[in-house]
């Protein structure tokens, strides 16, 4: 398998107490799937994430990706998070350059950032600041600059949650279409199940309390999907259904909580 | 109206209502000189070019120390930060040391340097490292943590962090850091000089005020404050503002 995510149990200390935020998830991935993690806030989705990108580690079990063991973060594996975090100080082309720069010559760093700008559709972008950037092609940058290092897998945590409604359609269109040229692996964190539906080969269900794997569910629909309206609506109940019984569990959880202070 | 005019006619007016006060009641030079006075011996001492000279004696200190500071204050500033140890000790000592009017170690500084121009250097550097070290620690404390994530994950660590993430997320406190430096250098200048020895524009000032001139009192003292403002307005506000911009942390002002 090319990402081998085994028995990874996760537990932060809440107060003195600890408290499991992933319990027993183990999860396979194939080279260029496409795959999402979708579950309500709190089924530990992100923190997931974050342990196959090596910024957190877990309380037990292991991650190898092809025959190497993750124990921190590497140029392996690209992340993009829900804010762009492109770094102000730099413009859109150095910023895409920032992780090559170690490693090669300027000229050549110059010349991928601008073919991943040419991918994201915004060569002409190259000399801007990062401010003067709508979210959605701040978003677009923070893709390329991931992508111009060449990892073998995408990480993305709630990448288009911080936008709109119409600027989230448009960029989901874009990724797929840089997710078929690239044939990257991506793995990727959303709690809009429709977004999981347009956009996985495989869309893993998450429970919360402890975070854990409630159904592995693959999506065989032909792409572009938007057209297939039956078919996703099929899906969407699917999935609806097994998550009502979490989100009554969290809305029962949250009164609780109000109730014991 | 435009500011500019609003501007333009208060000072003529505060001008007219002086001038017009000290006819009225008669009042003596000594006590306060009239505007045309005070116009008068500025042009008297840009004439007899013992204004620039001045000026440039002054600024030559200011410079020194303010460059000083600025490097203390960073080293220090970044060692606070990434030092827990030196953070809890040091840095109560230097939080202690900021209520401390510079001005006050004169006359230890001369104790220690003499009754010269190190005394006065020794105090606009006090002045103005503490305050460069206090905003250069909060800065580099301050960097949003997904910058440094980001980092990570692009395969940045150590050094490489800090001088390609860390320190330059942290410029925005280092330029209002140097704002305040400048303008705490710059008042710690004046009083050292007033205390200490000349060349100078507050050894100049004290000079007119042992001989009763107080116009040439308030002509310098007309002239500290637009430097002050000047140079403020003029350099650290525009570089504060462009990088409030760049970095993010403000909306760029509609034109």
């Amino acid at each position: 398998m090319f990402l081998t995510i085994k028995n990874i149990q996760k537990s932060f200390s809440n107060y003195g107490n600890p408290e499991q935020v992933l319990k027993d998830i183990n999860l396979y991935i194939k080279e260029g799937e496409f795959v999402s993690l979708l579950g309500p806030s709190g089924c530990g989705k992100s923190t997931l994430l974050n342990i196959v990108a090596g910024l957190l580690n877990p309380s037990k079990g292991e991650l190898h990706l092809e025959h190497n063991k993750i124990t921190k973060p590497g140029k392996d594996r690209g992340m993009v998070f829900q804010q762009a975090a492109l770094f102000p100080w730099l413009s859109v082309e150095e910023n895409i350059m920032f992780p090559l720069k170690n490693e090669m010559k300027k000229k050549k760093a110059r010349e991928i950032a601008q073919e991943y700008l040419q991918l994201v559709q915004l060569s002409s972008y190259a000399k801007h600041s990062p401010h003067e950037l709508s979210g959605g092609m701040q978003q677009r940058v923070a893709i390329a600059r991931a992508l111009a290092m060449n990892p073998r897998v995408l990480l993305m945590d709630e990448p288009f949650g911080a936008l709109d409604e119409q600027t989230r359609i448009r960029l989901h269109g874009e990724l797929e279409r840089i997710w078929s040229e690239t044939k990257k692996t991506i793995l990727f964190v959303t709690h809009s199940i429709q977004e999981a539906i347009k956009l996985s080969d495989r869309i893993i269900v998450m429970g919360t309390h402890p975070g854990r794997i409630l159904k592995v569910i693959p999506v065989n629909m032909e792409r572009p999907r938007e057209k297939h309206i039956q078919q996703i609506a099929h899906y969407e109940e699917m999935i609806m259904k097994l998550l009502k019984n979490e989100m009554d569990k969290v809305a029962e959880e949250e009164s609780q909580y109000a109730v014991s202070y | 109206m435009q500011l500019a005019i609003k501007r333009i006619i208060f000072f003529a007016g505060l001008f007219g209502f002086w001038e017009l006060a000290i006819r009225i009641f008669n009042i003596p030079a000594v006590i306060l000189p009239s505007p045309v006075d005070v116009l008068l011996s500025l042009r008297e001492s840009l004439v007899d070019g013992s204004l620039l000279e001045d000026l440039g004696a002054s600024f030559t200190r200011l410079i020194i120390g303010l460059s000083i500071a600025l490097i203390i204050g960073v080293l220090l500033g970044v060692f606070l930060a990434k030092v827990r140890t030196a953070d809890e000790t040091l840095g109560s000592l230097i939080l202690a040391l900021q209520s401390i009017p510079s001005i006050v170690w004169l006359p230890l500084a001369i104790m220690w340097f003499g009754l010269n121009e190190k005394s006065v250097i020794f105090i606009v550097i006090l002045g103005a490292a503490i305050v460069m070290t206090i905003n250069m620690r909060t800065g580099v404390k301050n960097v949003q943590p997904l910058y440094i994530k980001a980092a990570q994950t692009m395969g940045s660590t150590g050094i490489d962090l800090f001088f390609r993430v860390i320190l330059p997320a942290a410029v925005p406190y280092a330029v209002t850091g140097s704002r305040l430096a400048w303008a705490f250098a710059w008042r710690a200048l004046m009083a050292g000089e007033l205390l200490s020895t000349g060349p100078g524009l507050g050894y100049t000032l004290k000079y007119a005020s042992d001989f009763g001139r107080m116009d040439m009192v308030i002509a310098i003292m007309v002239i500290i404050g637009v430097i002050g403002v000047t140079v403020d307005i003029l350099i650290f506000q525009r570089i504060e503002n462009r990088v409030m911009v760049k970095w993010g942390l403000e909306q760029k002002k509609a034109a």
